[in-house]
């Protein structure tokens, strides 16, 4: 069996085409990982340029509202372009720099990811194109704008369901076509090792810093880390440096759209199996044959039919519980963080917010439960207002 | 190595066309397979439509889309191959993706097992097929695949790219059946002109294994498959028939006769030198 395996997932099922190209990323990363100098400019431009350490906001409304465990968000949104996104380009841009490549390319969802590779190829001095489903140049229609604005060329996506999904075939399609200048910086834990790798080490900080945080807070571990899952970054970052301790408990909160009982899903573990798409072996939604299902969900960001290999890891072991919010479970909550905490998140991040609505108040008042706000909500505002029927654009 | 895919390179050069299954219908797959052979094919490959087919261009995604959309299964494909088996011997090799293979008939609702693959080749060589090719399963990831493919009597066949390098021994060392030699980068697709180093990529090959190489990815005209087949054991077109079964329809027989007809021709030639 091949290397980046996580249990049975992972692996690099991609065309040969690829395979050097894989090897030789691989190869630099565990060269740079360990080079000071390499670690330095990157933690200078986590802290300098995207804002961190991000803070760890106690919810003192929020917790007094629901009765129960306290609640810290780990407030991801206030990073320079406005989620956790930038953590991991900022590595890999940086990291492609230093490979010699001179262009990067990108899939993204809700836009969030092409707006961060986008930034940091501006920082950097490289070329940027970004891979984007026609579906969702029209929901996040600012994204675009702003991706443009920042010096990269766009491709909207019409093939398949022209989401997320069909983002990430085609940005593979192109890596294919032009790789000796050329990395694929791929935005979440997922595609052929060593990317869920790569991706995880970048957002690993997210954990780092909520333990040292929440021990100076509260001199101890938290009882509950969540955050939402799609292809599963964020939650991977903030979940990793509590592997370990088997007392916090990891909660993933995927996207079941109008529910796991209907087709109009994004939820993977809970609607989803075991299968082979996109480089790696891990659960997806998928028919009887092998077909990927078109999958749904309100968050552009979430509306993936598979999840990255380490959480199907974290889910076979019974590491980590996984469990699926609706949209109307997801906009309540983005309507009230917004009202009670004076924090718009995004509609992705308020997929976790809303679970913790139910986790909290079954909780006891000396618990804490830490909240990833992955990104913030300006760019579904207009979004979420047309879900509540009113007809407003950006 | 499979019997039939052996006797398909012992005669000479080979071509080789590749049909979507079930555009625009399994009756004229079918149809197309037999005429295939009566216009000269000495194998056929037969791609199972995947919904998200990451190594093909815009011409085979599309065919793929239609094929589903029209209803097409593995399993409806595999009663055609049964039904084509009790009239023809011509080598038939499936490519499709690695989930096709791998999730054949799992349960739906969470079922985490893995025995789709061994299902899949197990029934894949009951209806008669010779060979199995994957574009998204490189060297790496061949042996859950090939175990299976080995205790059924197909064989996996092996891809090289122009960016395969030193692995290229490797690969060669465990081909089976033939190699495809991957002309160009990026995907399927036709293109104007082909400029890898193809006789070096198959003097590497042979060095390290007597085994027959077939070019393919760009190939759409009689001079393209001349010179291909003329540095190779054979010519593998697929875009330039799909194509044709797109702009055709169920009116695509004759047509995709006519080609193959040119293209084996232009085999030939390559032949005699």
């Amino acid at each position: 069996m091949s290397k980046g395996r996580f249990g049975i997932h992972g692996g690099q099922y991609i065309p040969e085409t690829l395979m050097n190209a894989v090897l030789e990323l691989e190869e630099a990363y565990n060269h740079y990982k360990e080079d000071p100098e390499f670690n330095r400019e990157l933690t200078e431009l986590l802290n300098d340029y995207a804002g961190r350490p991000s803070r760890l906001y106690y919810a003192g409304r929020m917790t007094e509202d629901l009765g129960g465990a306290k609640i810290y968000l780990k407030r991801e949104d206030l990073n320079h372009t406005g989620a956790h996104k930038i953590n991991n380009v900022l590595g890999q841009v940086l990291l492609a720099k230093k490979m010699g490549k001179t262009r990067v390319i990108a899939e993204t969802g809700a836009g969030q990811h092409g707006v961060a590779t986008a930034t940091a190829a501006a920082l950097m001095g490289m070329g940027c194109e970004v891979f984007m489903g026609k579906e969702d140049t029209e929901r996040q229609a600012l994204n675009v704008y702003k991706m443009r604005l920042l010096g990269a060329e766009v491709h909207a996506v019409t093939t398949g369901t022209a989401t997320l999904k069909d983002a990430v075939s085609e940005t593979m399609r192109e890596w294919t076509r032009r790789i000796a200048d050329t990395h694929y910086v791929l935005g979440s834990v997922m595609g052929p090792h060593p990317f869920p790798t790569i991706v995880r080490d970048f957002q690993a900080v997210i954990s780092r810093e909520i333990k040292a945080q929440l021990m100076e807070k509260e001199g101890r571990l938290p009882d509950a880390v969540l955050a939402c899952v799609g292809g599963g970054s964020n939650a991977i970052g903030s979940f990793y440096h509590f592997i370990g301790d088997s007392q916090v408990r990891l909660i993933g909160c995927e996207a079941a759209g109008r529910g796991i009982d209907t087709a109009e899903t994004a939820a993977t573990i809970a609607t989803g199996r075991l299968g082979i798409f996109h480089g790696m072996k891990s659960y997806f939604c998928q028919d009887e044959y092998g077909q990927i299902a078109p999958v749904y969900s309100i968050s552009a960001g979430l509306d993936y039919p598979g999840v990255g290999p380490e959480h199907a890891y974290l889910y076979d072991i019974g590491r980590a519980e996984y469990v699926a919010v609706t949209d109307e479970e997801a906009v309540d909550a983005f309507e009230y963080l917004s009202r009670t905490e004076g924090i718009i998140p995004a509609i992705e991040s308020a997929h976790a917010i809303a679970y913790a609505r139910k986790l909290a108040p079954a909780m006891s008042r000396d618990q804490i439960i830490v909240v990833t706000v992955s990104g913030r909500g300006d760019k579904d505002c207009a979004a979420i207002a047309r879900y509540r029927g009113e007809d407003i654009y950006e | 190595m499979n019997r039939r895919i052996e006797e398909a390179f012992a005669r000479g050069k080979a071509f080789i066309p590749f049909i979507t299954c079930g555009d625009p219908s399994l009756e004229t797959t079918e149809q197309l397979v037999y005429a295939c052979q009566e216009a000269g094919a000495d194998l056929i490959e037969l791609g199972i439509p995947f919904s998200d087919p990451t190594a093909e261009g815009p011409v085979i995604q599309a065919a793929n889309m239609r094929a589903l959309s029209g209803g097409v299964t593995t399993d409806r494909i595999f009663e055609m191959v049964e039904r084509i088996r009790t009239k023809t011997e011509i080598p038939l090799v499936f490519m499709t993706y690695a989930n096709v293979v791998f999730s054949y008939h799992e349960g739906l609702g969470g079922q985490k097992t893995d025995a789709g693959t061994e299902r899949f080749i197990e029934r894949a060589a009951r209806a008669g097929i010779d060979g199995l090719i994957l574009p998204d399963v490189p060297f790496e990831e061949k042996e859950e695949f090939a175990s299976a493919c080995r205790k059924y009597g197909l064989d996996l066949i092996s891809l090289i790219a122009p960016t395969s390098k030193e692995r290229i021994a490797r690969i060669a060392r465990e081909a089976e059946g033939f190699v495809y030699c991957v002309s160009s980068l990026g995907v399927t697709g036709m293109r104007s002109e082909i400029t890898t180093d193809i006789s070096g990529m198959v003097e590497l090959v042979k060095r390290e294994k007597d085994i027959p190489c077939a070019v393919g990815f760009g190939i759409s005209t009689p001079d393209q498959a001349r010179e291909m087949a003329a540095k190779s054991d054979g010519a593998i077109v697929g875009s330039a028939i799909v194509k044709l079964c797109g702009t055709y329809g169920r009116g695509c027989v004759p047509e995709v006769r006519e080609y193959v007809r040119r293209m084996k021709e232009a085999v030939r030639e390559a032949e005699r030198g």
